[in-house]
């Protein structure tokens, strides 16, 4: 059975490895027939209306699932279509309360336009009454205005010349709603507990979709920063833990009594059964066992712009000379029992961070957990840094977030049985994490991100016209 | 800080790591609290399977808490909705407010302060 998801119009590269990631979730065979990064409206095969309903309901980017009855690219085209290919339908919805809806995708249509366009309808003779509110059946009429993959053809209506006829309809029965209003409800405005860096809560609920975070699972987030990923995986069941190397970040503010400011979030959002607990450690020596008990792993890991990446360690000097490596006692008390002491730190590269990640991963993840991993990229195609792999570990999917200078993948990995290995030799083998030492060499990203800024402003500066 | 989570956690000293001694830490001036949370049984089952039965045995009994089974319930006892309770209430709804968490092969004490451990270690242990 054909199928029609309207999507949101925006992240598009998120879209289809969400809907797949929903549909390997819930255990129903998808086929995607007709998908255009440029159109909301996507033809998917599945099984059967159930399985419709499963899949668009935890969605984020897809907005409503619709059984596709047929389409055209004219009315012409489409009435005899609905006539010819439908007809043995209608029956069976001809006393059931109903409505119509038109939808446009690059045009609109005024009310006295839709009103005319749904009374062409008519011959299908629907005898139940007309509800606008909640009716058995809302059968949908989809314009799209755009010619299929064509990104431009937006412009062209918004500088004002005449819409022209839609270059393709479809007349498809309303299904199911997603999940797509939690991106109201989990709203970072609205959030009691953020920083600068929390992630928006649409791209977090889509990662918590992209690990398949649920019921009776647990999460964990080494980077949890204010908590915006287990707080997520936890709006969709899943008991969560999370860490970060700077305790500070998910207390928050907090009088002595008052409770850590991530789990403010989780009673803002009643989801407080399914706050684990917040702990302070870092990656490279964290104090989880190595097997395999966690169902996912959802993360954002520093990018080293502002600050340098840190782990725990004492910074070697330029000289080579080793900094202290014997305990420390003030006043006959170690220094680190003291209750004002602040374990040494010492700057990390960049990739050997990714790599610790992906090996943590590997001992920790359940067969067929899912690591959800973001990770920046400078935006030229000749600088792309290459997604970091492990061989217990498959590449399930790979979006991209573009912004001005630079971009961030989502990577979605599985951990594969014993047994199996994925092929990882299109990945780098270089491992930076004893070599570098001032932030740039220890930084592949950050060095990109800077050498760009300068071109652009030294590029603006002059006032020349744009060269590239 | 609650008990499920201790059973995931050893001493975070590389050369603690192939010891069985630095697993479970162990609970030291504790301070407990309880908290009422929805029950969640479906968590319970899944997560039963991948505990250190043990070594929750040996934690529940340093803080005092009654005798638990001996084996780890599974099977037909995963049904018994009395028994995935008390293992809610004993793994979810216990806090250790204060105190700290030892190790018991190289004596490294990590303190916890208003439900939160820290894991950092000094740089001579790193």
């Amino acid at each position: 059975m054909e199928y029609l998801i309207r999507f949101a119009q925006l992240h598009e590269t998120f879209r289809l490895p969400e809907l797949q990631s929903l549909a390997s979730l819930v255990g129903t065979d998808l086929e995607i027939v007709h998908y255009d990064p440029c159109s909301p409206y996507c033809i998917i095969k599945l099984p059967n209306e159930d399985a419709a309903r499963a899949v668009i309901a935890r969605s984020i980017l897809g907005k409503e699932i619709f059984e596709l009855w047929t389409q055209g690219s004219t009315y012409e085209e489409l009435h005899a279509n609905v006539r010819g290919r439908t007809q043995h339908r209608w029956a069976q919805f001809k006393h059931d309360s109903f409505r119509f809806t038109v939808d446009g995708y690059g045009g609109h249509r005024s009310l006295t336009e839709k009103r005319e366009i749904i009374g062409t309808f008519n011959y299908m003779g629907f005898e139940g009454p007309i509800r606008m509110k909640n009716p058995d059946q809302d059968f949908w009429i989809m314009e799209q205005y755009t010619p299929d993959f064509s990104p431009d053809s937006l412009m062209s209506e918004s500088k004002g010349e005449k819409r022209g006829d839609p270059k393709k309809i479809y007349f498809a029965r309303w299904i199911g709603n997603s999940s797509r209003e939690a991106t109201n409800q989990y709203d970072l405005k609205k959030r009691r507990y953020i920083s600068t860096t929390s992630m928006d809560a649409e791209l977090s609920l889509i990662t918590a979709n992209m690990a398949h975070a649920g019921p009776g699972k647990l999460f964990y987030d080494p980077f949890v920063g204010t908590g915006g990923f287990i707080v997520s995986a936890a709006h969709f069941g899943a008991v969560t833990l999370g860490s970060d190397i700077d305790g500070r970040s998910f207390r928050g503010k907090q009088k002595k009594g008052d409770p850590p400011g991530v789990f403010r979030n989780f009673q803002q959002y009643g989801t407080e059964s399914k706050f684990g607990d917040v702990f302070t450690s870092d990656i490279t020596n964290t104090p989880l066992r190595e097997y395999q008990f966690l169902d996912g792993i959802v993360c954002d890991p520093p990018y080293g712009i502002r600050e340098g990446l840190q782990v725990l360690g004492t910074r070697e000097s330029r000289r080579g000379r080793n900094a202290a490596k014997e305990e420390i006692i003030i006043d006959g008390v170690p220094a680190h029992y003291r209750p004002d002491y602040i374990a040494p730190k010492r700057p990390y590269g960049f990739e050997a961070l990714q790599n610790d990640i992906l090996e943590f991963a590997s001992r920790t993840l359940v067969t067929n957990g899912r690591l959800c991993m973001w990770m920046p990229t400078a935006s030229d195609e000749d600088g792309e840094l290459a997604t970091p792999m492990h061989p217990n570990l498959k590449v399930i999917s790979v979006s991209v977030q573009e912004f001005n200078l630079w971009a961030r993948r989502l990577i979605t990995y599985q951990r594969l049985p014993e047994g199996e290995v994925s092929d990882v030799s299109s990945s780098r083998q270089l491992k930076d994490g004893e070599t570098g030492y001032t932030a740039n060499e220890l930084n592949a990203f950050r060095k990109k991100y800077f050498e760009k800024k300068k071109e652009n402003k030294t590029g603006s500066e002059k006032g020349s016209p744009a060269s590239r | 800080m609650k008990l499920f989570t201790a059973n995931f956690l050893a001493c975070a000293v590389k050369s603690c790591r192939t010891s069985p001694a630095s697993f479970p830490l162990h609970f030291r001036d504790a301070e407990l609290e309880q908290q009422e949370l929805d029950f969640q049984p479906d968590f319970i089952r899944n997560i039963l399977p991948r505990l250190d039965w043990d070594a929750l045995q040996v934690i529940a009994n340093e803080l005092g808490f009654p005798k638990l089974p001996e084996n780890k319930p599974a099977d037909d006892s995963l049904g018994d909705e009395g028994l995935l309770r008390d293992i809610h209430k004993l793994l979810l709804e216990t806090q250790v407010i204060e105190g700290k968490l030892v190790c018991g092969n190289c004596g490294h004490e990590y303190m916890i302060k208003e439900g939160i451990p820290n894991f950092l270690l000094p740089s001579h242990l790193v």
